[in-house]
């Protein structure tokens, strides 16, 4: 099934995508480096000299208090802001305004709220780069089918518009949308952030699934360092535009870099452990 | 057989082209005298076999002079006084030999007078005028605390009100410039205490009004001439020696007998003039009747010429501008910036500005649109683009769309409410101000209403404003329709949970 999503991209596409499975997949690799990188918005310093490299086939988390420059961190790498000092490399390919176009190709992005145009149907929204591409209809449809399967998205909602669907419902046009040509890349800015608890837990199961499936690079940004610790392998944590700390999960527990690291760690257990759970089978 | 169409073309063709020559193209002022002189001249013009193209209530004395000088209109009735003390008041003319010199240096000739003057005076409601004991302008001066409406003209002439002012020595503060027609009505209302009237109004014959008698003799002789182009002696010499039969043979009863006839709506202008014609000179000039369905299907084709080529211009120069303003925002303020100025600028006066540059008649009408049409759609195309979610802007670029295909496949469609909303606007906008086009000779629902305002006929105005007003609506309704249309379903639907 994995190899079959592949399979479908376009063939520049999928030779590309050969080739950076021989470049990149190795152990190692880099897909994405941020060099010294840094931003300010009027003064302040959101990004603050940011060196960083996320590997291949991955999933990478962006955690931190709100502010702390991650959300940034993100369009800076889709190339939707320009940093003031410092370099960017997707693919091994310096990103610049003018090569950004072009990169972006490899990368799909889903925004929170999921950015979905409003005036096309969920259909249209998905398809709309490939319509552009000027891709055949069956080579949409088949596309789009594997991509209803993987999402578990009702096929019957396809022809409705954004604001006639779920939260949750939503997101997975946004995720399919992103998915759509294939990228290597997918980079997803708090996913989650604006659905209930309940849909919120549905989807995370969902997009664990999607991400173990396609094993394609993935950079999440979240606040909630459970949601972190559930999706990836590489936690990134930033406070006020620097990098507080990286690593496993349990290095943060048992590794604290700085005294930042144990209160964001201590502040995000307390608040469930400390309420009295309803026992098993309460009703 | 084919051949023979040809040559009967060429030869239609040729007799055109030297009829062109013979076109005598006849101008008036928009007081009802003015348009009645006008059309005795042009019967007498078109009696001598030239075609004659009428230009009735042009507008003010300014509009139609430079009309004349421009040559967008060969010949009009003027005053003498009103050529000496307004028009070419700089160049302190004493009598009226000087005149016709300084006219022939313009390339203008003036015919001897008419026969009847038509000077200024000054009038009161005879009931008010009693009360207060004032029988002449001297009395009138010494009473404070009276409401005047004088024309502009008046105001503005050297041997005006200035003169006037300074001979009596005024006490009076509020002195208002106003339209004559309607300042008349005032009076009639009590609204306003004294008007200045012409010495052939029909207002003159009114029981109602009293004359004050110019105890200093100020008000000048203003005698009636014609006004003509020189060159018109070689184009049409016919006609001009037709229309010349004028000297001398209207008086002042025959004059104040037609104004009244006019203005109780006993006759139209056009009339008044065959039967003045055909009585004097025994010109046959039927009056082309039309009848009502006729006039509103010509005026409603005037009134739509005017405000669907100017908001089609419109359209195809503001939406690229509004676009410009929203990708740019220090060219966008420059942009709304012009925009908004050219708003502030009084209809009646963009209109006027238009003139020297397109003469009279419908470009400058159409020109004076187009500007005031842009401010709508700009403003909201800049609106609606700007108002898109920095969410959904992002996402666009970010799924790699080129910015041509931003701008067509996202971008218009998510602002097309704030577009349309903004063409609904400058379409009922221009609607409304399109009647103005009247006044500088475009035709249109105008036409009726300013010839209603100034014979005092209630019914003439509605001839053009009750069009004028269903055409706003109805331009209303087709936007709403286009709006259901265009607007994209998803974007009519509010979002759920």
């Amino acid at each position: 099934m994995t190899s079959r999503i592949f399979a479908v991209a376009d063939p520049w596409n999928h030779a590309r995508a050969r080739h950076l499975s021989d470049v990149t997949r190795r152990r190692g690799a880099v897909m994405i480096r941020l060099e010294h990188v840094s931003k300010c918005f009027g003064g302040a310093r959101v990004v603050d000299d940011v060196t960083l490299t996320i590997e291949p086939a991955r999933t990478t988390a962006l955690i931190g208090p709100s502010g702390s420059g991650k959300s940034t961190l993100l369009a800076m790498i889709v190339g939707l802001v320009t940093p003031d000092e410092g370099e960017i490399e997707v693919a091994r390919h310096l990103l610049t305004p003018l090569s950004a176009a072009k990169l972006r190709s490899l990368m799909g992005y889903v925004i929170q709220e999921g950015g979905l145009f409003p005036h096309l149907t969920a259909r249209r929204n998905i398809e709309l780069m490939a319509r552009e591409m000027r891709w055949p209809a069956e080579r949409r449809t088949a596309r789009l089918e594997e991509l209803l399967r993987l999402t578990r998205f009702p096929a019957e909602a396809l022809d409705r518009f954004p604001a006639e669907l779920s939260g949750g419902q939503r997101q997975r046009v946004a995720l399919m949308r992103a998915l759509m040509l294939d990228p290597e890349i997918l980079l997803m800015d708090e996913p989650l952030g604006a659905l209930d608890p309940l849909i919120r837990a549905d989807l995370q199961d969902d997009l664990a699934a999607i991400f173990a499936r396609l094993r394609k690079t993935v950079v999440i940004v979240t606040h909630d360092l459970a949601e972190a610790g559930f999706f990836a392998e590489q936690i990134v944590l930033m406070n006020h535009g620097r990098i507080a700390q990286q690593g496993r999960f349990a290095d943060f527990v048992e590794r604290p870099a700085e005294e930042f690291v144990t209160r964001f760690v201590r502040a995000s257990a307390r608040r469930l452990a400390d309420l009295p759970l309803p026992p098993e089978g309460a009703r | 057989m084919r051949g023979a169409l040809a040559i009967l073309l060429a030869l239609l063709l040729l007799g055109a082209c030297a009829r062109e020559g013979d076109v005598v193209r006849i101008g008036s002022k928009t007081f009802t005298e003015s348009v009645i002189l006008s059309d005795i001249v042009a019967d007498l013009a078109a009696a001598s076999g030239a075609r004659v193209i009428r230009r009735p209530a042009l507008g003010g004395t300014r509009l139609v002079w430079n009309a004349l000088l421009s040559g967008e209109i060969d010949a009009y009735p003027e005053y003498t006084g009103t050529l000496r003390q307004e028009i070419l008041a700089q160049l302190r003319l004493s009598n009226d030999r000087q005149l016709a010199d300084a006219l022939g240096d313009l390339g203008l000739r003036m015919s001897l007078p008419f026969g009847f003057g038509n000077g200024y005076a000054l009038g009161m409601r005879r009931d008010k005028a009693e009360a207060l004991g004032v029988r002449t302008i001297s009395d009138l001066a010494r009473q404070a605390s009276l409401v005047f409406a004088l024309s502009e003209e008046l105001l503005a002439r050297a041997d005006g009100w200035p003169a006037l002012r300074a001979a009596y020595g005024f006490a009076a503060e509020d002195v208002r410039g106003l339209d004559h027609d309607i300042a008349y009505k005032g009076l009639l209302d009590g609204a306003i205490d004294v008007v200045d009237l012409y010495a052939t109004d029909p207002q003159i014959a009114d029981r109602r009004i009293l004359v004050l008698d110019d105890d200093r003799k100020l008000f000048a002789e203003n005698r009636a001439v014609l006004l003509y182009r020189v060159d018109l002696e070689q184009r049409a010499p016919q006609a001009v020696m037709s229309m010349l039969r004028l000297e001398g043979r209207i008086d002042a009863p025959a004059m104040i007998a037609m104004n009244i006839a006019v203005k109780t709506g006993l006759r139209t202008e056009r009339e008044a003039a065959a039967n003045f014609g055909a009585t004097q000179f025994g010109v046959e000039a039927p009056a082309p009747s039309q009848s009502l369905a006729e006039r509103l299907w010509r005026r409603t084709r005037e009134h739509l010429f005017l405000v669907g080529v100017s908001l089609a211009a419109a359209i195809l120069v503001a939406v690229p501008l509004g676009v410009a303003a929203a990708k740019r925002p220090r060219l966008g303020h420059a942009i709304l910036g012009v925009a908004s100025v050219l708003q502030t600028i009084p209809s009646l006066a963009l209109l006027v500005f238009m003139i020297p540059l397109l003469g009279i008649g419908a470009p400058p009408a159409i020109a004076a649109l187009f500007l005031y049409s842009l401010l709508p759609i700009v403003r909201n195309v800049a609106t609606g683009l700007s108002s898109i979610p920095r969410a959904i802007r992002d996402s666009a670029i970010a799924i790699g769309l080129t910015p041509w295909r931003r701008l067509l496949l996202v971008e218009l469609p998510m602002a097309s409410p704030a577009i349309l909303a903004g063409l609904k606007t400058a379409a009922v906008i221009n609607v409304g101000t399109a009647t103005l086009g009247a006044l500088i000779g475009a035709g249109g629902y105008g036409q009726p209403i300013f010839t209603g305002v100034r014979l005092d006929n209630f019914a003439l105005i509605l001839e053009g404003a009750i069009p004028a007003a269903l055409m706003a609506l109805a331009a209303q309704g087709l936007f709403d329709l286009a709006e259901s249309r265009i607007v994209p379903r998803g974007l009519r639907l509010k979002a759920t949970g």
